[in-house]
């Protein structure tokens, strides 16, 4: 039987070892892609490890488009939107969970039945609405929305707050505190980790947002950087330089990637709870 | 009695003011626009002049339109891939859940295909179903298959993107899947042993079961995502693919939209496909009760 098992094992770790080259194998290739000379690109058989390896798409790009105001309108964006957005859900997370006011439940069912509501559906009026404030190809169309809060961010720090005990709060009311004051004396560094996790997801999805952005920006300087690197794509691609695309899109890569590797344990978590909970 | 009304009174006061700024940014941003939209798409918008109510005009109008009824056939067509999804991330999270070596890193490997920017991975799948020298084509070569121009080909173009969408997914069901695996029960498989059930009835009358909400979840956020897939497809068929075959419906609207400045005519779609939306929802809703009251 333990032999029996034994086999299995090794058997589905060769079958999950594949399967795992087939997860990474296209993004190596897009790597090392980036380093091939131009004409290795073609080469049958194909070159998996270019000798020499050309580094140089690496500094051509940042001539080649607006690369660097890319990164930083998705920096500026992104943190602009987490870390205030986090305030303002974090704070309606609070309140849903442990205060007491009428109607407290209903606003929550309709928050969470918004959740329903499609982007697209709501895009054209949004783009109308921004556009009269003249606020097309700016960042503000990007950036104002995610201010006020973000629902699901809510909805799971509110349960993550149902772990919290009534007493802690009572407590802390009884001993005079302001609400405020408890919120961020108290519940805050409770729920800190659940909050980094939800953080670090909700930057990654505006990080990678492509719809919005392509609507409302076409200043090449006013884009984010998915954008920059989808024109990348349409204009050397006639031209053929594939390892200047390539080089672009590691660099739109690789950050979310660092991230990931760093936080890969929180987010791994987070995302498993939400899907049991979901 | 004064002192305790006026505890409450404060309490709900600040409980309203925390609660102000996300209920604010919902009906600015969300109920208002909806609602905008549906009456945008009873008129002529186009965004410029006035808009003039023209009835269900647009609605007829989409009726006869067949590149919307393409763009609904691709759409749902590219949703085809999410049972074949779901089936090879069950496998893999059976497979990682026996406690096999390298289980952590083996997680962190299938999850990088969905942290990774949508619009690189399409950038990327785009050259690599290039068929000259297309990362795909050359792995079809080693085995003597001579591939098509994935892309190019209005035959190839929507299960080349399908098949993108599993390998970019993968990993998030997998996840789920290996959650809820973990929180079954042992014994329910140590007694399922010693009545002699072998694996295959284990599977389909224990872990099955278990897993059934994830499936639906997985299913219903699957549809919900894939009823509104854009980027790949703009990415990598700037212009929907040869002759419309792989533009989806947010594409569609996206062009009517902001290409041909036609609002009302694209915000008829976008009411549309927010029913259908509602409808997989009230679904799954209905669906998830009723699986909680026969259990």
């Amino acid at each position: 039987m333990a032999l029996r098992r034994k086999w299995a094992n090794s058997f589905i770790f060769a079958i999950l070892l594949v399967g795992g080259v087939f997860m990474i194998a296209p993004l190596l290739w897009m790597f090392t892609t980036s380093v091939k000379d131009r004409m290795d690109v073609f080469a049958l058989p194909p070159v998996w490890i270019p000798n020499p390896m050309h580094f140089g798409k690496y500094s051509e790009i940042w001539d080649k488009g607006p690369l660097l105001s890319g990164i930083k309108n998705s920096v500026f964006v992104a943190v602009t939107v987490t870390v205030v957005g986090t305030f303002t859900s974090s704070l309606a997370a609070f309140s849903f969970a442990k205060l007491r006011f009428p109607g407290k439940n209903k606003i929550f069912l309709l928050m969470i039945s918004s959740l329903m509501i499609p982007y697209p559906s709501i895009m054209i009026p949004q783009f109308m609405m921004f556009s009269k404030m003249g606020w097309v190809d700016t960042l503000l169309p990007l950036i104002v929305p995610g201010l006020f809060g973000n629902i699901v961010m809510i909805f799971f720090l509110r349960q993550y707050l149902a772990s919290v005990p009534n007493a802690l709060i009572e407590a802390a009311k009884i001993d005079g505190s302001s609400y405020a004051g408890i919120y961020a004396r108290i519940v805050l560094p409770l729920i800190k980790p659940a909050v980094a996790a939800q953080l670090i997801l909700w930057f990654m999805a505006i990080w990678n947002d492509y719809l919005a952005p392509i609507i409302y920006l076409n200043s090449p300087e006013k884009q984010t950087l998915q954008l920059v690197i989808a024109n990348f794509n349409a204009t050397y691609a006639i031209q053929t330089d594939y390892p200047l695309i390539m080089a672009a899109s590691v660099v739109a890569l690789l950050p979310m990637l660092i991230v990931f590797l760093v936080f890969q344990k929180q987010i791994i978590e987070s995302v498993a709870i939400s899907g049991v909970k979901g | 009695m004064t002192t305790k009304s006026k505890l409450y009174r404060k309490e709900a006061y600040w409980g309203y003011l925390f609660i102000l700024p996300p209920v604010l940014g919902l009906l600015i941003f969300a109920l208002f626009p909806v609602i905008y939209s549906v009456y945008g798409s009873f008129t002529d918008w186009d965004g410029l002049g006035q808009m003039n109510f023209i009835g269900l005009d647009n609605y007829k109008e989409l009726f006869h339109d067949e590149l919307f009824y393409k763009a609904m056939r691709n759409t749902l067509y590219m949703m085809l891939g999410i049972p074949l999804g779901l089936l090879l991330a069950l496998m893999l999270a059976l497979g990682l859940n026996r406690g096999i070596p390298g289980t952590t890193a083996f997680r962190v490997v299938y999850y990088v295909p969905v942290i990774s920017s949508l619009a690189a991975i399409s950038i990327m799948w785009n050259l690599a179903y290039n068929g000259d020298f297309g990362l795909v084509n050359q792995f079809l070569d080693l085995f003597g298959i001579k591939g098509p121009n994935w892309l190019m080909d209005k035959s190839t173009v929507k299960p080349a993107i399908m098949l993108m969408m599993i390998w970019k997914g993968l990993g998030y069901t997998m996840l789920l899947y290996l959650a809820a695996l973990q929180s079954v029960p042992k014994d329910y498989y140590e007694a399922a042993e010693l009545d002699g059930a072998n694996a295959f009835s284990r599977l389909r009358h224990i872990t099955w079961p278990m897993v059934k909400p994830v499936t639906f979840f997985v299913v219903v956020t699957n549809i919900i995502g894939g009823s509104q897939v854009f980027t790949e497809i703009n990415i990598m068929t700037s212009t929907g693919g040869p002759e419309f075959s792989s533009a989806s419906v947010v594409f569609y609207v996206w062009q009517k939209a902001f290409g041909n400045l036609q609002m009302g005519y694209a915000s008829a779609m976008t009411v549309i496909l927010g029913l259908f939306i509602f409808i997989v929802t009230l679904v799954q809703f209905k669906l998830d009760r009723s699986s909680e009251i026969n259990e």
